[in-house]
C-alpha cells in the first residue's frame, strides 16, 4: 500500500537505526508527544532498535487520556437524559469517569451512539428533530476543525437541536509546561505530524528557541519515527535547537489555512484542565461567544461538577513522561483494559494500554525475575 | 434423494396479501400456516411430507456425529457478499467442518419483529436455501416466532446443525504439538470490514465484500489428500489473533507467526488503517487455520491454494515456556498478540 509499505520496510528501518547508532555519543531523552506515535513505537518495537542511552518518553498526546474525569461524568449525566441522543467517538466510550463509562450508561438505557465524525452527529440531529443531539467534542487540533465545521454547518442549516460538550486541547502549551517543569528530563521532542498538518509548525519555533530544545515534526510509521529520532538526535549532537519537518509529505510550515480559519471562527483559546496534569493556560479551545448557543452545558442547564479523582493511578506522571507504565504497581494486576484505573489504560492511544497490549509478556517476566 | 423436480422450490405460492409481518404470523393460526405453506415449504421441502410434522427424521449412517448451534444477529441484514441467511448457513456448516464433519441437516429458528417486510423475509429465505444447496446440506426443520415491534431487530436466526464426522483422527486444540505448522486458508478481514462499512455507511472507494462461504470443500480436500489435521478453527469473531490465542491456551502451546505471510487485501488494509483497527482481530466468515504436522505443511498449502490464492504457511507451534503465548515478528522484534478486552473501537485521530 502506497505511503504505508515503504514506511514499514524493515531494511529501511534498520538503516535508520544504524544511522542513529553512528551519531550518538551521549545519552539523550526524547519524548514523542502523540499517543498514536507511542502505539506505533511499542507495536513495532522501535524503542528496542535504538542504541543504549537513547530513552523514549511517552507524552500527553492522547486526547482520551487527558480529558478530565468530570467531563466524562458530565457526559454520562447528559447522555442519561431521555430527551438526549449522545454522540461520541468510539475511543471515548470505554473511558471510566468517577462513576462508570458511557458504555455502562448505554447498557443502563442511555441513547449513546458512536460516530466517526461530528458531521455524523449533525446528520442524527436532522433525522431526530424531536430529540436534542449532543456531541462530545474532544481531541487536539486534529479534531477541532471537524467540530468547528459541524458548528458552522448547524448554523447554516439553523439546526436548533444540536450542541457540544467541548473539551478540546492544544499541544504547544503542553510542550511548554513540560519543558518549564523543574523535573523535566526531555532533551528533544517529536511533534505530532497530524496536528502540524492542521496547524503548521510556526508556533513551535519560539518554544524550540526559548527552551533550546529541538522539535521534529514526525509521522506515525516506523521509518517516520526512526527518521524523526535521527533528525532530533543529530540536532542534539550538533548543539542545534530548531524545528525540523520529517513529515514533509503532509505538513507545510503554515499548515492548513482553511482548517485554522474554521477553528478561529468558532473557538477561543482558554485555560484548560488536563486529566492527571492540571490546568494549563491557553491550552484549551472553548466555543466563542457568538457560538455559545451550541454549548450543551448552557443549553441543558448542566454544570461540570469538579471531583477529586486520582486514587492509585499514576497516569498524570505517565502523561508527563516522569514515569513509565511498568513503574506502576497496579499495572497488569489491579489495572487492566478490562478494569482500568485510569484513561491511559483504556484509550487505544494510551501508553499503559500499548504496554499492556504488546509488552505484557515482558512485564510478566520482569515480575517473575523480581520475585525470584 | 433430492426431489426438487417434483416439488419445484423456485415457484413459491403467493403470500396472499401480506406484505409485513404481524404478531398473528407467529400465532399458530392461518397466517402462520400461510407463511409455512407460502414461503418455507416451497423453499426447504424436498418431498411433499417435509415440514408437516413436529420434527425431522433422518439417516445418519452410523459413525460419530458432530452437533453445533449458533445465533445470528447481524446488522445490517443485507451486506455486500451476503446476508443473514447465507451467514447462518455458512456459519453453522463451517462450525461442523471445523470438527472435521460434513453437515447432514440444519434446523432454522426465525425470530421476526412485527412490521418486518415479507419481501425481505423472502430474500433471506431464498439466501438460506441457496447457501444450503451450495454447501450440500438440507434445512429439515424450523420454527417461527414474532415479537412486538421494537422488541427485536427485524430478524434473528437461530440455527443448529448435525454433521457426520469424516476425519479419521480427533481434531482439537489438544492435538496440537510443538513443531506443527500453522496454515491459513486465505486473506483475512473481509467480513468484518464489509459489515462495518455497510453499517456505518463509510463509503470506501472500493466496496469490500464479505468472504462468507462454506468451508467444507477445502476441509474435505485436506482430509482426502491425507493431510494429518491436528486442529481447525474458523476465524469468526475476534479474527485470526483470537482464534490462535484460544487454540494456544487450550492446547498449552505457544505460536510464532510470520506477519509477512498473512495476506490482507488492499481495500481491507486501507479501511483498517483509516479506522485504526488491527486486521488480525477483524472477523471472517470464509477463512480458517489448519494446524498440521510440519511434514504435511506444503501439501496443506497446495490443497488450500486450489480454493484461495492467498492460502499460506503463516507460522509454527512451539512448546509453551510458562504461559502459552502467540507472538508475531515486527520490525523491532517479536510482538505478543493478546485477547482484546472488548470490541475494537475506531480511533479518534
Amino acid at each position: 500500500m502506497k505511503y504505508v509499505d515503504e514506511f514499514r520496510d524493515a531494511g529501511a528501518a534498520r538503516r535508520h537505526a544504524d544511522a542513529i547508532a553512528r551519531i550518538v555519543t551521549r545519552p539523550w531523552t526524547i519524548m514523542e508527544i502523540c499517543g498514536g506515535q507511542t502505539h506505533s513505537i511499542i507495536r513495532h518495537g522501535i524503542d528496542r532498535m535504538l542504541p543504549e542511552g537513547v530513552t523514549l518518553l511517552h507524552g500527553p498526546g492522547c486526547p482520551v487520556c487527558v480529558t478530565p474525569a468530570d467531563i466524562i461524568d458530565t457526559a454520562i449525566r447528559i447522555a442519561s437524559r431521555p430527551d438526549v441522543i449522545f454522540c461520541s467517538f468510539g475511543d471515548m466510550l470505554r473511558v471510566p469517569g468517577e462513576d462508570g463509562s458511557l458504555l455502562t450508561a448505554k447498557a443502563h438505557g442511555a441513547d449513546v451512539r458512536m460516530v466517526y465524525s461530528p458531521l455524523d452527529a449533525l446528520a442524527i440531529a436532522r433525522r431526530h428533530p424531536d430529540r436534542h443531539v449532543v456531541f462530545l467534542a474532544i481531541g487536539f487540533e486534529t479534531t477541532a476543525p471537524a467540530t468547528a465545521i459541524a458548528v458552522l454547518q448547524a448554523e447554516r442549516e439553523a439546526l436548533d437541536n444540536f450542541s457540544l460538550l467541548v473539551s478540546h486541547v492544544r499541544v504547544p502549551p503542553a510542550i511548554e509546561a513540560l519543558l518549564a517543569a523543574p523535573d523535566n528530563s526531555v532533551h528533544g521532542f517529536l511533534a505530532a505530524g497530524h496536528v502540524c498538518a492542521v496547524m503548521g509548525y510556526r508556533e513551535y519555533e519560539p518554544i524550540a528557541r526559548r527552551y533550546r530544545t529541538p522539535i521534529v515534526v514526525t509521522g506515525f510509521e516506523p521509518v517516520d519515527l526512526l527518521q524523526g529520532l535521527y533528525l532530533c538526535i543529530r540536532q542534539l549532537e550538533q548543539g542545534r535547537a530548531e524545528v525540523e519537518n520529517q513529515y514533509c509529505r503532509s505538513v507545510r510550515r503554515e499548515g492548513s489555512l482553511a482548517a485554522q480559519a474554521a477553528i478561529e471562527r468558532v473557538f477561543v483559546v482558554q485555560p484548560q484542565r488536563w486529566r492527571g496534569i492540571g490546568t494549563l493556560d491557553a491550552s484549551g479551545l472553548g466555543l466563542a461567544p457568538a457560538y455559545a448557543r451550541y454549548d450543551a452545558l448552557g443549553r441543558l442547564g448542566v454544570e461540570v461538577a469538579s471531583n477529586g479523582g486520582g486514587g492509585e493511578c499514576i497516569s498524570g506522571e505517565i502523561l508527563r513522561g516522569v514515569r513509565k507504565p511498568f513503574d506502576c504497581p497496579a499495572f497488569g494486576t489491579r489495572c487492566t483494559p478490562e478494569h482500568p484505573l485510569g484513561a491511559t489504560m483504556v484509550s487505544s492511544e494510551g501508553a499503559c494500554s500499548a504496554y499492556y497490549q504488546y509488552r505484557r509478556a515482558q512485564a510478566r517476566i520482569r515480575t517473575e525475575e523480581s520475585a525470584s | 434423494m433430492n426431489d426438487g423436480s417434483m416439488f419445484p422450490p423456485q415457484c413459491p405460492v403467493p403470500l396472499d396479501t401480506d406484505d409485513t409481518i404481524e404478531l398473528a404470523h407467529g400465532g399458530g393460526g392461518m397466517k402462520t400456516r400461510r407463511l409455512i405453506e407460502g414461503l418455507f415449504r416451497p423453499a426447504f421441502a424436498h418431498a411433499p411430507d417435509d415440514f408437516t410434522h413436529d420434527g425431522a427424521v433422518f439417516e445418519a449412517g452410523g459413525g460419530p456425529l458432530a452437533f453445533t448451534t449458533d445465533s445470528y444477529v447481524v446488522r445490517p441484514l443485507f451486506f455486500p457478499g451476503g446476508d443473514i441467511g447465507t451467514l447462518a448457513v455458512n456459519g453453522t456448516v463451517n462450525d461442523l467442518a471445523m470438527c472435521g464433519a460434513e453437515a447432514l441437516c440444519l434446523s432454522v429458528g426465525l425470530v421476526l419483529e412485527e412490521g418486518f417486510a415479507v419481501g425481505q423475509l423472502r430474500r433471506v429465505v431464498d439466501s438460506l436455501r441457496q447457501a444450503a444447496d451450495a454447501a450440500g446440506v438440507r434445512v429439515v426443520t424450523g420454527d417461527t416466532k414474532v415479537v412486538e415491534r421494537g422488541k427485536g431487530d427485524g430478524l434473528y436466526i437461530a440455527m443448529a446443525g448435525v454433521g457426520r464426522v469424516i476425519a479419521s483422527s480427533r481434531i482439537a486444540p489438544q492435538q496440537v504439538r510443538p513443531g506443527d505448522a500453522i496454515v491459513l486458508s486465505g486473506d483475512i478481514g473481509r467480513h468484518g470490514m464489509a459489515i462495518m462499512a455497510a453499517r456505518e455507511g463509510l463509503g470506501f472507494e472500493t466496496a469490500i465484500e464479505s468472504d462468507c462461504a462454506p468451508l467444507i470443500d477445502p476441509v474435505r480436500a485436506l482430509l482426502a489428500e491425507g493431510v494429518e489435521v491436528h486442529c481447525l478453527r474458523d476465524l469468526t469473531r475476534g479474527g485470526l489473533a483470537t482464534a490462535l490465542i484460544e487454540i494456544a491456551e487450550a492446547g498449552q502451546v505457544s505460536m510464532s507467526l510470520d506477519q509477512g505471510a498473512i495476506h490482507v487485501i488492499e481495500p481491507v488494509r486501507g479501511a483498517c488503517e483509516i479506522l485504526g483497527l488491527d486486521p488480525f482481530y477483524v472477523a471472517n466468515e470464509g477463512c480458517f487455520v489448519a494446524i498440521v504436522p510440519q511434514r504435511d505443511a506444503a501439501r496443506a498449502v497446495a490443497v488450500l491454494c486450489r480454493f484461495s490464492g492467498h492460502a499460506a504457511l503463516i507460522g509454527r507451534v512451539e512448546a509453551a515456556e510458562g504461559a502459552a503465548i502467540v507472538q508475531m515478528d515486527t520490525i523491532g522484534g517479536m510482538r505478543m498478540l493478546d485477547m482484546l478486552s472488548g470490541e475494537q473501537l475506531p480511533r479518534i485521530c
